[in-house]
């Protein structure tokens, strides 16, 4: 064995071609199974995507770097089920490109924190979280309230997510827009369309408090209220003969 | 450096430049809406830097015609300074942010690039990419010249690869400051970041093969084994998990190709191997060739060198998904991933064995000599930290540590104790022999950062350790009555005395960084001694620390 690498090392090529061969092992054998294994994810045919103000607000959550302190992610440990909830579920993150499921609970797990605080408790928690928790490590984040939600490129983002498997429909990317709008002005004829579209348990609310455009605050609320109510699988009884 | 290159290769450089300054051009006038616009005018603006740089230079002599009797060193020379100017850099926000956790209304600026999350990537990339990136480019010139015998092949590549991955670091670290992060972590830049180190990565590979090509040794020596295996994996790993549909040309926001429960094994995929491909085998290159050199002695076994880079390069592709126990990944890919994880001890050890068995009789210098001293700690952090990452990977031990600050203690257990000791010992070797100087300007400022260095990891890897662990038993813990005995923000409380000590820790080893800048500068603007050192150069005999190696 020693001879034959005492050979090997005197070829440059051969040296690289063993590296790739070698290395590309591991990689192939556990990520290609899960994309075609129909176990990886179970089915929910409950699961509904994002709204396009929710979508919004999970790209400020990426933007603002929140996923480097809060998890999305319950183990399936007695402890977790019991401070966050249910366990995550597989499906439950099937169209986030990319996933956040997060490695530091700085802060802590956000997988279903959706409608456990009012809204009136995470935008001022968002703007200084040390007037509701004054012991809390968490940086203030007051320009959302003040910064006007870009929303005339929402369409966009929906049509590049439906190429990449997340099912929109024509009419939601069509009215990707308004919709946005919409759900942060209840009782509005664009309201109802939102309600139309993407079910009637999304929440339609005047999430950052303040009339007039949605701002990023109202995204990012709208966001954090849907964690964990986009499928009612958890809810149920875990299925028969688990692992 | 552009006295370096001939009159054809300055004209080309110019081009390319002006080209390269029109694209920034084009991305500032049609991205002008999005963030994108920004990187554009950096582009720019970088481009016209560069090419101002090249214009005032334009008339210098031409080099002499034999170039090939010397070895090209101004790459490695620049590249050493950069990655120091990374280290004060990324350091510094480390530190930063670890205060931000101490108070966080030390932001002094209500402004959205001074906030803790948009800092941290900064942090990361600085640390990771700028100064371990740069350290790894420059020494790896360096490495491949003397243990080749032959010149860099060529004089604009090099240059190239070294100013196309400080470009991308700058986009790097600026995009997160303007809001451009993809949210992958230590993978945050955007899609066209990315593409832009794909390119450069493809100029380091062809470079770097094409001057083994014209090695003058017949072996290639082990320390290149190391280099290769980091620039080929890195390529596979960043190629595969960067894959991403951009809303637009001219626009920064991208998504990734990949969703849910796949993209979390990917990331991790990638994630864990940029620490085994980036933070270990770059710098297992570097430590197999500068440890043995400065010990003056050659490595203990050389089979034992084979066994550990096969070792490598196999088991730690299968290692990533330990980051996701308990989660919702199949169980099987987690019991893979625990299982090679443990596996990669031995060769993980052998690598560490190998390097301290090396030491063996050269224990005085290592004593009286701090830049040794500062590799032979490194290689006992190296030991230290793989033992620790395996103990983690194991799934019952990481149901306590996952999430906690444990896990941020042992990447710094790994990332100041192996990574930037082994860095700091390269460049105090090479900094003398590089601007020929007998010593550094101040052995005595070596020693000082080497204590300085030493104290701030432990300090730093103590408070980690205490406060992840009480974080994991806080969050575990039941009262008689069958309850969660605490909230999470009591967890949050008790974190406090260990987040400061953290921060001073940190501070300990941005300090040491300080006076390593200082003790580099006054080397470099020392006079050249009499008798001043001479070149070394590809007609030289082959090394005898580096023959006896194999």
């Amino acid at each position: 064995m020693f001879k034959f690498h005492y050979k090997l090392e005197t070829k440059a090529i051969a040296l690289v071609l063993a590296i790739i061969g070698v290395s590309s092992i591991g990689g192939l054998v556990e990520i290609a199974p899960l994309f075609t294994i129909d176990q990886t994810v179970e089915e929910a045919p409950d699961m509904r995507v994002l709204t396009p103000l929710e979508l919004a607000g999970r790209n400020v959550y990426i933007r603002e770097g929140c996923n480097a302190c809060h998890s999305q992610m319950i183990r399936t440990l007695r402890d977790e089920v019991e401070r966050y909830g249910a366990y995550s579920r597989a499906v439950e993150s099937q169209y986030d490109h990319p996933m956040l499921w997060g490695s530091k609970r700085t802060g802590p797990d956000l997988a279903r924190v959706g409608n456990k605080y009012s809204d009136a408790w995470h935008a001022a928690h968002l703007i200084n979280p040390r007037t509701l928790v004054p012991q809390s490590v968490m940086p203030a984040y007051p320009w959302l309230a003040r910064t006007r939600l870009r929303t005339d490129d929402l369409p966009l983002h929906l049509t590049r997510l439906r190429t990449l498997g997340v099912p929109y429909t024509d009419a939601m990317i069509a009215n990707a827009a308004a919709d946005a709008a919409g759900q942060a002005t209840p009782n509005t004829d664009r309201a109802w369309g939102v309600a139309e579209r993407y079910g009637e348990a999304t929440n339609v609310r005047d999430f950052d408090g303040a009339t007039g455009a949605p701002t990023e605050l109202d995204a990012l609320v709208a966001y954090l209220q849907m964690l964990g109510r986009q499928t009612s699988i958890a809810e149920e009884p875990a299925a028969e003969g688990g692992e | 450096m552009v006295s370096e290159l001939t009159t054809g290769q300055r004209q080309m450089a110019l081009t390319f430049l002006a080209m390269l300054a029109l694209l920034g051009l084009f991305v500032a006038a049609f991205g002008r809406a999005d963030p994108i616009g920004g990187h554009g005018w950096l582009v720019l603006v970088f481009s016209l830097l560069s090419l101002f740089a090249v214009l005032t230079n334009y008339y210098d002599p031409e080099p002499a015609a034999d170039r090939s009797a010397a070895y090209y060193d101004a790459p490695v020379k620049a590249g050493i300074i950069i990655a120091m100017i990374w280290a004060v850099i990324g350091m510094f926000v480390g530190a930063w942010v670890a205060w931000l956790l101490v108070n966080p209304d030390l932001t002094f600026v209500e402004e959205a690039w001074a906030s803790f999350g948009r800092l941290r990537p900064v942090h990361t990339t600085a640390v990771i990419f700028g100064f371990g990136g740069n350290a790894l480019i420059a020494t790896s010139f360096y490495v491949v010249q003397r243990t080749s015998r032959t010149r860099l092949a060529g004089h604009l590549s090099p240059l190239f690869v070294l100013w196309g991955y400080n470009l991308f670091c700058l986009l790097a670290v600026t995009g997160y400051l303007w809001g451009i992060n993809q949210s992958k972590e230590y993978a945050e830049p955007e899609w066209y970041a990315d593409l832009w180190l794909v390119i450069v990565w493809v100029a380091y590979f062809v470079l770097y093969l094409r001057t083994l090509a014209r090695r003058k040794e017949p072996h290639i020596y082990v320390a290149n084994w190391y280099y290769l295996a980091f620039i080929l994996v890195v390529a596979v790993l960043h190629i595969v998990n960067g894959l991403a549909l951009p809303l637009s040309w001219a626009q920064a926001k991208s998504y990734s190709l990949f969703a849910g429960v796949q993209d979390a094994m990917t990331q991790w995929w990638y994630g864990h191997n940029a620490v085994a491909f980036f933070l270990t085998a770059g710098f297992l290159g570097m430590m197999y060739y500068y440890l043995p050199k400065r010990a003056e002695r050659p490595i203990f076994s050389y089979r034992l060198s084979i066994i550990s880079f096969w070792g490598i390069t196999f088991f730690y592709m299968w290692a990533g998904s330990h980051h996701l126990h308990y989660t919702a990944l199949p169980h099987w890919v987690q019991t893979l991933g625990m299982t090679f994880s443990v596996m990669l001890l031995i060769p993980s050890w052998a690598s560490a064995g190998n390097a301290l068995l090396t030491l063996n009789g050269a224990w005085h210098k290592v004593r009286d000599d701090a830049t040794l001293r500062f590799m032979f700690i490194a290689a006992v952090f190296y030991g230290l930290s793989t033992f620790e990452g395996s103990f983690m990977a194991i799934r019952s031990v990481n149901a306590l540590s996952h999430y906690t600050d444990w896990t941020v203690g042992h990447v710094h257990a790994g990332a100041l104790g192996w990574v930037a000791m082994i860095t700091f010992g390269a460049i105090y070797a090479s900094v003398p022999w590089l601007w020929k100087r007998k010593t550094m300007w101040s052995p005595a400022l070596v020693e000082v950062h080497f204590w300085l260095a030493l104290a701030g990891t432990l300090i730093y890897v103590f408070a980690m350790w205490n406060s992840g662990i009480i974080q994991g038993l806080m969050w575990r813990t039941y009262n008689e009555s069958g309850t969660l005995a605490y909230s999470f923000l009591e967890s949050v409380e008790a974190m406090h005395p260990y987040y400061i000590a953290r921060a001073v820790g940190g501070s300990f080893f941005l300090l040491g960084a300080l006076v390593a800048c200082y003790n580099i500068w006054m080397t470099i603007r020392a006079p050249q001694p009499a008798g001043a050192l001479q070149d070394d150069h590809p007609q030289e005999r082959t090394d005898p620390v580096l023959e006896a190696g194999r």
